[in-house]
């Protein structure tokens, strides 16, 4: 393998340029990212950057002086790729040819349908996004929050500290039911209540009032709740759209083997827009977390190399974090598969808790709030599969 | 400086000690035996290494798993990019002690800030 482009500039394409390097690729690499910027770290852009604890230069991913001897194909929107002639097309300039193609992608943050053009409405998912809420929430104000998943309950914590007055609008009768199950879901999400925050769950939006600049947010109840700021964490879609017509199966992002291969000969995807197949679970995940994306192009890179003659390793539990209102809240595993949840240490009240997700006996999956040091060992036993 | 950290008996293998010097150090008895002392925050963000999960002369960050090494102080990969400070350790008369390092110790920027007087 003489070439291989990386598509995607961020976490899992970074990640999978070091891998390459790392298990021996001499070769030429290209890496294509359609945002103007080296890549940066996005878990900061909804806690300590939008807050203006961590400033910009601390987001880079790539360590001082570190050069993976890549060619940087940045500001570069990737529009298709070519399996016959081996190549990926650009919006601008030449096509690119490889021998070998990882997908890394990632996602866009799903819109609210209608409020395109709309001032003070925002997503949050790039650099960009990060710095146009930050330069709104700094003017204070009146802060709804459509969605209480993760970013959304993160970008609440965050302008409740910086003394906006904030409302949270869930459809769901309990935020982050999906992620960690009603009982857990509801105990993490009182987080909100505990600080004052408002939470109105079980009500969808209907949409958005304001002329230029939006003033309330219309629920399908009839209410309206004053907004002079609107942030929409309504979850993010795989960024797959430039793969279609290649030939790639694609079904709910990249559709992966347990080891990063798709349906292509030489292209495997790695991150939020890959979906691999889970053998533990007999089924296809996509897991949209930090973790993943940083450790699973190990793998795929030792696919690619390989011509697909690697046996897939079996992965760990996905992990992911999340900072809200000074809470420390760590989840591995899957919450769905449970038949039983314990409270281990502490106490849900008081948000600091671990708890064990069950089924049949055996832990699926393990909470930590505020509990680094257990959390840490119930994960490790989850990922060796003893309790 | 030399301070005392605690016994060598008291220190079971494969456990760790957080010494409340400024900024903390935590002690580790890896399963081979040997003690070392390195700074105990990691150099990413706030969390103690000493929650982490030893293994070998390796500690892996509790909060977002980058690993450090006991001998160098060395990290593997990120999100931490900095090494953290490594510490002499003396074991005298079942006494462990540790001589802390004169260099910069690398913390993360959320307690750099706080200890300049920043936003918290
Ligand atoms: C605000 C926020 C907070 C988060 N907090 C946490 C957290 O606390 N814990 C946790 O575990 N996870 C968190 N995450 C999730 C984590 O950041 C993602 O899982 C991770 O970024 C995925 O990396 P990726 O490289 O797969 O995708 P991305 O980071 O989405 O990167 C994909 C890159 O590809 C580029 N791209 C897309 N299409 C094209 C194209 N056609 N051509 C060229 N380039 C293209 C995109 O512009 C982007 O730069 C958070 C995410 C966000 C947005
Ligand atoms: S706090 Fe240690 S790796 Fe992030």
């Amino acid at each position: 393998m003489r070439t291989v482009a990386v598509v995607g500039a961020s976490l899992a394409g970074l990640s999978a340029a070091r891998s390459l390097r790392k298990q021996g690729f001499d070769g030429r690499l290209v890496v294509i990212g359609d945002e103007p910027h080296r890549p940066y770290d996005r878990p900061p852009l909804s806690k300590e950057f939008l807050s203006g604890t961590l400033g910009e230069a601390e987001l880079a991913l790539e360590a001082e002086g570190e050069d993976l001897a890549a060619e940087w194909l940045l500001g570069a929107r990737a529009t298709g790729l070519d399996h016959t002639a081996r190549s990926v097309r650009l919006a601008h300039g030449p096509e690119v040819r490889a021998d070998g193609f990882v997908i890394a992608t990632g996602a866009v943050a799903r819109a609210l349908p209608g409020s395109a053009g709309l001032a003070g409405v925002h997503t949050l998912r790039t650099l960009d996004d990060a710095r146009a809420l930050r330069d709104e929430l700094a003017g204070g104000g009146r802060l709804v929050v459509i969605g209480g998943g993760f970013i959304g309950a993160e970008v609440a914590s965050t302008a409740y500290a910086l003394g906006l007055d904030v409302t949270v609008v869930e459809a769901a009768p309990t935020p982050l039911a999906g992620p960690l199950g009603a009982t857990m879901g509801a105990v993490v999400s009182g987080l909100h209540t505990d600080h004052g925050v408002r939470l109105l769950c079980g009500v969808g939006v209907k949409g958005l009032s304001g002329e230029r600049r939006v003033d309330a947010v219309l629920l399908e109840d009839g209410r309206s709740v004053p907004a002079d700021i609107v942030v929409v964490g309504v979850g993010a879609l795989p960024c797959v759209e430039w793969l279609e017509g290649s030939g790639i199966v694609l079904d709910n992002g990249v559709k992966c083997g347990a080891d990063g291969r798709t349906s292509l000969a030489g292209v495997v995807a790695v991150g939020d827009c890959a979906n691999w197949y889970d053998p533990r679970a007999g089924h296809h995940r996509r897991v949209e977390h930090w973790t993943g994306a940083r450790e699973r192009p190990e793998a795929a890179v030792a696919t690619l190399l390989a011509g697909g003659a690697v046996e897939p390793g079996v992965p760990r539990p996905p992990y992911f974090w999340s900072d809200q209102y000074g809470v420390r809240i760590q989840f591995a595993g899957h919450a769905a598969e449970a038949d039983s949840i314990t409270v281990e240490a502490g106490a849900a009240d008081d948000r600091d808790v671990l708890a064990v997700y069950r089924r049949d006996g055996r832990p699926v999956a393990v909470l930590g709030m505020n509990q680094p040091r257990l959390f840490m060992r119930a994960r490790k036993q989850l990922a060796a599969g003893t309790s | 400086m030399m301070i005392p950290a605690c016994r060598l008996a008291d220190l079971p293998r494969g456990e760790a000690f957080r010494l409340d010097a400024d900024p903390p150090v935590s002690v580790f008895h890896t399963d081979d035996g040997e003690v070392f002392a390195i700074d105990d925050t990691c150099t990413h963000q706030d969390a103690s290494l000493a929650d982490g999960w030893l293994e070998g002369c390796e500690v892996e960050c509790p909060l977002h798993a980058s690993k450090f090494d006991l001998r160098t102080g060395a990290v593997d990969s990120p999100p931490a990019k900095l090494p953290v400070r490594t510490h002499e350790v003396v074991v005298e008369d079942g006494m462990i002690y540790v001589r802390l390092s004169t260099e910069a110790p690398n913390l993360p920027p959320c307690i750099s800030a706080r200890l300049a007087g920043g936003p918290a």
